[in-house]
């Protein structure tokens, strides 16, 4: 988001707040979210794909709406909601007669392909309406969708295959594919939120939601962005009785999205020019130095991403809803547990509920017994390694994963031993000394691990791991 | 009391009532800033020289991520990041202030390849045992004026000797307000009067300086490249770079015109008005006492340009000619020490530009001047 971006947000926030009513703020952040998410759209080469990136977003929470919605004739607020997308979407087709680009970085497309667009959207919205919830395939069908659709996103070989099949069929040069063509805002998010949904409902525990709720859920403009990862279930019950703007609440909003620009415009950015990076790591002159290299960009990147949590919360908290917290002090820390308990934590919750808890179950039911510890190095690796791809399918990810889940396994191990072995009283266990010395080791191996992170070069990587450990 | 009960302890009078407050803060705070110029007592907040060593040469640079180094405009903030602040005069120092363009910065090379580094790394002595040491003040785009503008600041540094570097193109007068001179219109100005250059006080190429813009909201950009630019400072202390040089750099193309007009003047239309020796003039009476070495610098010749008209795409052949003529008149009448070194380096040196020498070639115009800097410092009977 852009300063002027969190300007306008802030202010619209302020607004909704301000109006009394619950359902009248729900339907100004249904529309709001609507033009949220093609304005902060990236600008693309692929041609219109500034605008149909967004509109995708859109069809695909309409389309899980429509699988995980109770069998029922449309009620007329959906009713509503579905025209008022159209609308929108038509309305924003519109800006081509502008004399420059409005809300979207460049030109829509033309009408009459949006229009057939919207019509075969339609087609298959039906279809799927049509199969709905009784048919036991239709939402992992849709879950692995939408996870394949991560998995290209988060490629960059895919990424760049995808940009050279598009930009044929755009008539745009294929030689000049690129991952950057396929910037689809916010799909990361998007993607758990609706996994999330499309899971709760299969379990049947998912409360009877309109087509906007699920949409201002999808959308919600102050965590499109960068999360957090909210679940439905609470987000709803809060969006249903949000609460109007109060003079503490907005103390308490103001606060945060003060403390998240200074996070984020002052302190990260600041600390971005000297942070850590493959050209930088080569030019260093010492040890030192590259320590403070990468120091800074341990702090650079929590001050960046806990700054603009800093700034969901706040605008979500003017606009009545409270959102997640995704960061609680993780560098302060005594152990990389409980760092990972407080280091975004609505993702890392989210992996813990679908991915470790799931897959360890399944291995201790398994007919033959494994030790526990292999279970638990199984769990571990595995959970660590996808947060990894999640960020990218890359090889440097992959080792961050493995890095991280190697720290939580031997963490284990160690807590075990203790336990057994030279058991601490809460006294020494609550020593200055020794949590000084729990925090310092914990924010270094994971600061260890941001090299995976800062330094795509596996093998650039791993020479500045040999030279930050000196050897 | 919790947490929220805290916040419901507010009311919107009282909020209101901070805003208001905050507001007026604001408001007093950019008064301040206008009404003073704080730039020299911030410029004292510099981490150069203190927390990291001075840069050897100026800031300047437009791809700060790469070179971790960008142009600003403030130049108490520019000279603060100067190695020449952080260095006190040693007894035994024989300080030179090399003054003049992007080849003097050392356009194309890194800063301990330029030719005030290898001067210094050269490390001669004067005869009466003195180091001598050359200090960078050169500073990208050609204007004398500009140059001037930093011979006012060295000054203060306590300089033995000025070399100043100047070709046709910074003599020129269109060319005098550069951009470092549009932004310092207050500096500019006290030298143009103070000086009697023959440049108009009020042109409207200067940076406008009402009030608002004096304010913190008005220089703002100032004010974040200048924070900018001390977070540079770190890279620059650990990796020594100030400078990212692409590795292709392509030759400069200009259009020869037929008629061999130089900035519109024709072959014969040439006025001694249109070439800015008096501030060159200004220049050495600003020195006073100390000795100033002109040298009119290297350039990129090429025999064959323009079926022989032209010495390279920037100077028809008249032209340059007839500015050397003049500039060695006028120093011969003015009685400044001039060193004509147009023609001292074989032109494979040229890279980019008309200006842009490499490194070899660096090194071999600094043996040269700091054997002739060493020679000009002993006394006349020793030379």
């Amino acid at each position: 988001m852009t300063f002027a971006q969190i300007f306008v947000f802030t202010l619209l926030s302020l607004l909704v707040g301000r109006l009394s009513g619950t359902r009248i703020r729900s339907w100004i952040l249904f529309v709001a979210n609507l033009f949220a998410v093609f304005w902060l759209q990236p600008q693309t080469s692929l041609r219109h794909f500034d605008f149909w990136f967004p509109t995708a977003t859109i069809a695909l929470i309409v389309l899980t709406w429509f699988i995980v919605r109770e069998r029922s004739p449309l009620a007329s607020e959906d009713r509503i909601s579905l025209a008022a997308i159209v609308f929108l979407i038509l309305l924003i087709s519109l800006t081509r007669l502008l004399p420059r680009p409005l809300i979207i970085p460049t030109y829509p497309p033309q009408g009459q392909r949006i229009v057939i667009t919207l019509l075969v959207a339609a087609g298959i919205t039906a279809a799927f309406a049509s199969v709905r919830r009784e048919r036991k395939w239709i939402f992992p069908g849709m879950i692995v969708f939408i996870v394949l659709l991560l998995v290209v996103l988060k490629s960059e070989t895919l990424q760049i295959g995808l940009s050279s099949v598009l930009r044929r069929a755009l008539g745009q040069s294929p030689e000049l594919a690129s991952k950057v063509d396929i910037t689809w805002l916010g799909y990361s998010y998007i993607a758990f939120r609706l996994i999330h949904t499309l899971r709760i409902s299969a379990m049947s525990k998912l409360p009877a939601l309109t087509l906007r709720e699920l949409l201002t859920f999808g959308l919600f403009y102050p965590a499109l962005t960068a999360g957090p990862i909210d679940r439905v279930e609470r987000f709803v019950k809060d969006l249903r009785q949000s609460q109007m703007l109060t003079p503490g609440r907005f103390m308490q909003g103001g606060r945060r999205i003060a403390i998240g620009m200074f996070k984020k415009f002052v302190l990260a950015d600041s600390l971005a020019i000297l942070a850590l990076n493959e050209i930088k790591a080569a030019q260093v002159s010492s040890h030192a130095w590259l320590w403070l290299l990468l120091y800074a960009f341990a702090l650079q990147i929590y001050l960046d991403f806990s700054g603009y949590t800093d700034l969901a919360l706040g605008i979500g908290a003017w606009a009545g809803i409270d959102l997640p917290e995704n960061f609680d002090r993780p560098y302060l820390q005594t152990d990389i547990g409980a760092f990972w308990n407080r280091w975004h934590k609505t993702l890392t919750h989210w992996f813990r509920f679908y991915v470790f808890n799931p897959l360890t179950r399944s291995l201790r039911s398994l007919r033959t017994e494994l030790p526990v510890w292999t279970i638990i190095l199984t769990g571990q690796l595995f959970t660590m390694v996808l947060i990894g791809m999640w960020h990218g399918i890359a090889w440097h990810f992959i080792i961050w994963g493995l890095w991280n889940g190697a720290g939580l396994f031997f963490h284990n191990r160690w807590v075990l031993f203790h336990q057994k072995y030279w058991p601490l009283s809460s006294t020494w266990r609550e020593n200055p000394f020794l949590r000084a010395i729990g925090i310092f080791i914990t924010f270094n191996y994971v600061a260890l691990g941001w090299v995976w992170f800062a330094i795509p070069n596996v093998d650039a990587a791993f020479d500045v791991m040999r030279k930050l450990i000196g050897i | 009391m919790d947490e929220s009960e805290v916040e419901d302890s507010w009311n919107w009078a009282t909020i209101i009532r901070i805003m208001v407050k905050a507001a007026g803060m604001f408001v007093v705070f950019n008064l301040i800033f206008a009404s003073f110029d704080l730039w020299p007592s911030m410029a004292k907040l510099s981490v150069y020289n203190s927390i990291v060593p001075g840069r050897r040469r100026l800031p300047f640079g437009s791809d700060p991520q790469r070179s971790y180094n960008l142009t600003i405009t403030q130049l108490d903030v520019m000279v603060a990041s100067h190695e020449i602040a952080g260095e006190e005069k040693q007894p035994d120092e024989f300080r030179v202030l090399v003054l003049g363009d992007s080849a003097v910065w050392g356009f194309l090379l890194q800063p301990g390849e330029t030719l005030p580094a290898l001067v210094d790394a050269a490390d001669y002595h004067t005869l009466d045992g003195r180091r001598i040491r050359a200090y960078n003040f050169g500073y990208p785009t050609m204007s004398l004026t500009k140059d001037l503008l930093l011979l006012s600041r060295g000054m203060e540094f306590d300089p033995d000797l000025i070399v100043w570097f100047l070709t046709l193109e910074s003599t020129w007068r269109d060319n005098q307000i550069a951009p470092l001179v549009q932004f310092n219109p207050g500096a500019t100005r006290t030298l143009i009067l103070e000086r009697h250059l023959n440049l108009n006080p009020d042109d409207a190429r200067f940076s406008p300086t009402s009030f608002w813009q004096r304010t913190i909201i008005g220089q703002r950009r100032e004010l974040a490249n200048a924070i900018r630019l001390q977070f540079y400072g770190l890279l620059w202390a650990s990796t020594g770079v100030d400078r990212y040089i692409p590795t292709a750099e392509a030759r400069e193309i200009r259009e020869l015109s037929v008629d061999l007009n130089y900035h519109g003047t024709l072959p014969g239309e040439l006025q001694e008005d249109q070439l800015s020796f008096d501030v060159l003039s200004a220049g050495v009476a600003l020195a006073g006492d100390v000795p100033v070495l002109l040298i009119n610098e290297p350039i990129y010749i090429d025999e064959s340009m323009g079926d022989g008209q032209y010495y390279n795409a920037a100077y028809p052949r008249w032209i340059y000619d007839e500015f050397r003529e003049r500039l060695q008149a006028r120093s011969e009448r003015e009685g400044w020490t001039l060193l004509d070194l147009w023609d001292r380096l074989p032109s494979e040196a040229f890279k980019d530009s008309t200006v842009h020498y490499d490194a070899g070639a660096a090194k071999s115009l600094a043996s040269f001047l700091a054997e002739y800097i060493y020679t000009l410092t002993a006394p006349a009977g020793n030379r």
